[in-house]
């Protein structure tokens, strides 16, 4: 617990009703999509960076861990307070302040769900393109403290690509400001770059600018069913070779269409083993065109059948084909281990192959779908638990896992981050000199270590954390 | 009868929950307060710490549990459909057991307890408003949906002379070809809005069906339910279940969502059904080829336009497109699509008594879609949400009127253009 003077300066600073310490709210704030719960000693709600920039002070003062918190949806641990200490809650601060049509940029408070920007900014014909699943709870804030991703990215990028300036409250209080509204920059370092991803970790964004594009005029959907995963993964690569980047480029495995016939019935070929779901977007006139394009290209690859939506109810139906995976997979079994690792989009056959390969060694069914086109796979480890020596399975499933990733040249988390979840795993990717630099610079912006602690980095997470681990349950739609 | 099911028994719904967040988006109550004990995730974090001994039923834990509507749009959205609403009813039950019922509570209990509703008036009622109230029956679940303080500066129809059983006879002889429906016609349509109570009785009759409208059916018992009054709730469901026992009927008709909401809840709540399939009037009109119908109908030259609500406990049960269908076929008014439609209007039962303020914030919520739409008239198929709904509007200084769609199926049926 806090002490008296501590929690008597906290009041002072954001008023009473955006201060609480009890068991209830300490409860509902001590978890995030993650399986895990670890109590935090305070819960505030500030309202505007001055608040923050004193609370950050307070605790850098008094060595307490501050945990910046948005919807805690995040899927690696990033808002879990492992370590006790305050729980910053950035939800009241929910306000787009500016979007501004003449140079297409919007400025906003991190506490504005992502979902809500896209709405507005498309009333005005414009186009924030970052689309994480979770994008209707999510806020922008956790979206750049993951750098979140999403389907579209394909074609778009992430979100990195439409930060162009931030506000930020360091770990030790001082109010910094990054970028701008400007296309281009280059006035000292990148610090934009370096806490878009940070977890949380560097510093609490206060207030955020973002590039917008216009909107693009239509969009084509098309279901591409294959008699091979092979097949589906080549078409992957041979789509990107062929100089196409379509807008998404979602691919679902045999396991995953299996899951989702059982589940909701799936009017498909039975021969079926692998889908695609192919969207364009752009003018309306060029659309038919593209499309074609991307069927001439895939159809020697063992394609049995495509669908072309017509309607927006059509494409809706296409969708929901995409978007039922997940909540099938409970039925395979109760455990789920969901990882979003990426490698090189040349590289999405080989990585599906040795899934395929590892599946069957270990005897474990492991669920494959994503962003393909972005060589962004979802893969599902479905296990149950309650099976003697199944834990160690799955760690050694998830190692091999890990290590085929980075032997391709790929990476252990696409768009989820590190946060507890995948600190162990790190340095699989990272060498020591590289590590050894991102830690110099979170001890230069946080020389007590009291922004979001026992993140990221493996030897700071407290070995005897107070969380308390829950089995895990199917988890819904990663991507 | 069963008093519902105990909270100890739900350890395999809340262990489904995998904390997503995807309630976050669907959840009334979050959207305005943007904290975690107010959405579905938190709630059940605070049922799992319950039942762990983690957590005890203290004031700020009750405070938590009663911020929700009850709506269910939380379990429709959910990807492991978790029954946060009867997690949320198990709590209340729970925390009624221990601490006793709240003095809101004690109200329900002391009006929809009492016995079925029946047409006596209970004259000088002590606990609301007594003027507004003085033609209700003191069983009546309305009377604490609206009590003093959710009362204050709000927008109420004025009260009829005479209610629904004053107006339509217990049963009426229709063609022996047609269906024989009963009619379950809550609280609201009975006292408050008979006139659209009337509509639902005689329209099905109209049609052809012969009707019963039982004299013994009393609240539907979600007010009950929401205030944890476990053993009420059975016995307004007993009551209700023998009310249309022995009938012989194809099915029951609702023209309040809620209502309906509730009386498909009871097998779950206490192991007993209704004896025939309850059906919202909206989905039995189109089944009877009402669409068509009113389709068919001249366009009146002078149309007004309407828009509509939907109400929770129909937009969960996936009763959207019948209303709409109705709607669009009428020939008085031109339907159109508002912004929202699927927001609450945040009266939520009890709720809006308990949190009058909340309850407004919610509901204003629809005025950017009301405005937007151009509609004069906004239509909806809850008694409640119509309420709330003129409530809402009428702060806002709005010209628009809020009817239930059998109103405007009524007029396009017996009035000519003018």
């Amino acid at each position: 617990m806090l002490a008296e003077h501590i929690l008597q300066r906290l009041t002072e600073i954001v008023g009473p009703e955006h201060l609480a310490t009890g068991t209830v709210d300490r409860i509902t704030y001590s978890f995030d999509a993650t399986q895990r719960q670890c109590l935090p000693d305070a819960v505030v709600h500030p309202g505007n960076t001055e608040e923050i920039s004193r609370i950050v002070q307070l605790a850098n003062e008094q060595r307490i861990p501050i945990l910046p918190r948005g919807a805690g949806s995040g899927f690696t641990g990033g808002s879990l307070p492992i370590c006790g200490g305050i729980v910053l809650v950035l939800t009241r601060m929910n306000r787009i302040l500016e979007i501004d049509t003449d140079n297409l940029i919007a400025v906003v408070e991190p506490g504005v769900v992502t979902g809500r920007l896209q709405k507005e900014v498309e009333r005005l014909g414009l186009f924030y393109p970052p689309d994480p699943a979770s994008k209707d709870f999510s806020t922008l804030g956790g979206n750049i403290a993951e750098c979140a991703g999403g389907p579209r990215c394909v074609k778009y990028g992430v979100t990195r690509d439409y930060v162009l300036g931030l506000t930020v409250v360091t770990p030790t209080g001082s109010v910094i400001r990054t970028g701008g509204r400007t296309m281009k920059n280059v006035v000292g370092y990148d610090l934009t770059r370096l806490f878009v991803g940070s977890e949380g970790t560097l510093g609490i964004v206060t207030q955020i600018i973002l590039r917008l594009l216009p909107k693009p005029e239509a969009r084509k959907t098309m279901l591409v069913a294959f008699a091979t995963i092979d097949g589906a993964a080549q078409a992957v690569s041979a789509i990107i070779r062929g100089k196409i980047i379509p807008t998404t480029l979602e691919f679902m495995d045999g396991s995953a269409i299996d899951c989702v016939r059982r589940a909701a019935g799936l009017d498909l070929p039975l021969e079926c083993r692998a889908v695609l779901i192919v969207e364009v977007d752009g003018d309306r006139a060029l659309l038919a065109d593209q499309a074609r394009k991307v069927l001439d290209i895939i159809q020697p690859l063992g394609v049995l059948e495509t669908r072309t939506a017509e309607t927006a109810e059509e494409s809706e139906a296409i969708w929901k084909v995409r978007r039922s995976v997940s909540p099938s997979l409970r039925a395979l079994n109760p455990h789920k281990f969901n990882e979003d690792i990426v490698v090189p989009r040349s590289q999405v056959p080989a990585m599906i192959r040795a899934l395929e390969a590892l599946s069957t060694e270990y005897g474990v069914p492991i669920v494959n779908f994503g962003h393909a086109g972005d060589g962004n796979i979802h893969v599902n480890v479905m296990v149950d638990l309650h099976q003697p020596g199944m834990e160690d399975t799955v760690r050694r499933v998830l190692d091999d896992i890990f290590r085929i990733t980075v032997e391709l040249g790929g990476s252990v988390s696409g768009e989820h981050g590190i946060g507890t979840a995948k600190a162990p795993y790190i340095a699989m990717e990272l060498d020591t000199p590289t590590l050894d630099a991102m830690r110099a610079v979170k001890r230069a912006l946080d020389p007590n270590n009291i922004m979001n602690p026992g993140k990221i980095f493996p030897e700071t997470v407290t070995a005897n954390s107070p969380a308390t681990s829950l089995p895990p349950a199917p988890a819904p739609d990663h991507g | 009868m069963a008093e519902g099911k105990p909270l100890e028994e739900f350890g395999e719904e809340i262990a489904q929950c995998v904390r997503c967040g995807a309630c976050q988006a669907h959840c009334p109550v979050y959207l305005e307060t943007g904290r975690e004990g107010s959405v579905a995730r938190g709630k059940i974090v605070l049922a799992a710490a319950v039942l762990a001994g983690e957590a005890e039923l203290d004031e700020r834990l009750r405070e938590e549990i009663g911020l929700c509507l009850l709506c269910g749009s939380c379990v429709v959205k959910c990807p492991n459909k978790v029954p946060i609403d009867a997690i949320v009813a198990a709590l209340r039950r729970r925390i009624a057991d221990t601490h006793g019922l709240t003095s809101l509570a004690k109200g329900v209990a002391a009006l929809t307890g009492s016995k079925p509703l029946l047409g006596t008036l209970v004259k000088g009622a002590d606990l609301l408003a007594p003027l507004l109230f003085r033609k209700i029956p003191a069983t009546s679940g309305l009377r604490l949906r609206f009590g003093p303080a959710a009362l204050k500066d709000r927008s109420l129809p004025p009260l009829p002379d005479r209610d629904l059983f004053a107006r339509v006879p217990e049963f009426l002889q229709g063609d022996p070809s047609q269906p024989t429906v009963g009619i379950f016609a809550g609280c609201a349509l009975t006292y408050l809005y008979p006139q659209v109570g009337e509509i639902l009785a005689r329209l099905p009759h109209r049609l052809g069906c012969s009707v019963h409208l039982p004299r013994s059916q009393g609240c539907c018992g979600m007010p009950a339910l929401s205030s944890g009054n476990g053993p009420l709730v059975a016995s307004l469901a007993k009551a209700n279940i023998g009310a249309f026992a022995g009938r012989d009927l194809d099915c029951i008709l609702t023209a309040c969502a809620s209502c309906r909401g509730m009386l498909t809840g009871y097998a779950a709540e206490t192991g007993q059904a209704p004896a025939a399939e309850l059906v919202d009037i909206h989905v039995f009109l189109q089944r009877q080829g009402l669409v068509e119908q009113l389709a068919a109908l001249p366009k009146w030259p002078h149309r007004f336009r309407v828009a509509y609500h939907d109400p929770c406990h129909l937009r969960t049960a996936g009763i959207t497109r019948e209303p709409r269908a109705l709607l669009g076929a009428l020939p008085q008014a031109d339907f159109v699509e508002m912004e929202d439609a699927g927001l609450c209007c945040g009266l939520g039962g009890t709720f809006t008594a308990a949190h009058p303020d909340l309850s407004r914030a919610i509901g204003d919520r629809k005025l950017a879609g009301l405005r937007a739409s151009g509609a004069t008239v906004v239509a909806s198929g809850c008694p409640g949400c119509i309420l709330q709904l003129q409530d809402i509007v009428d702060r806002a200084g709005l010209a628009i009127k809020a009817v239930h769609t059998l109103e405007l199926i009524q007029q396009a049926l017996t009035e000519s253009p003018a």
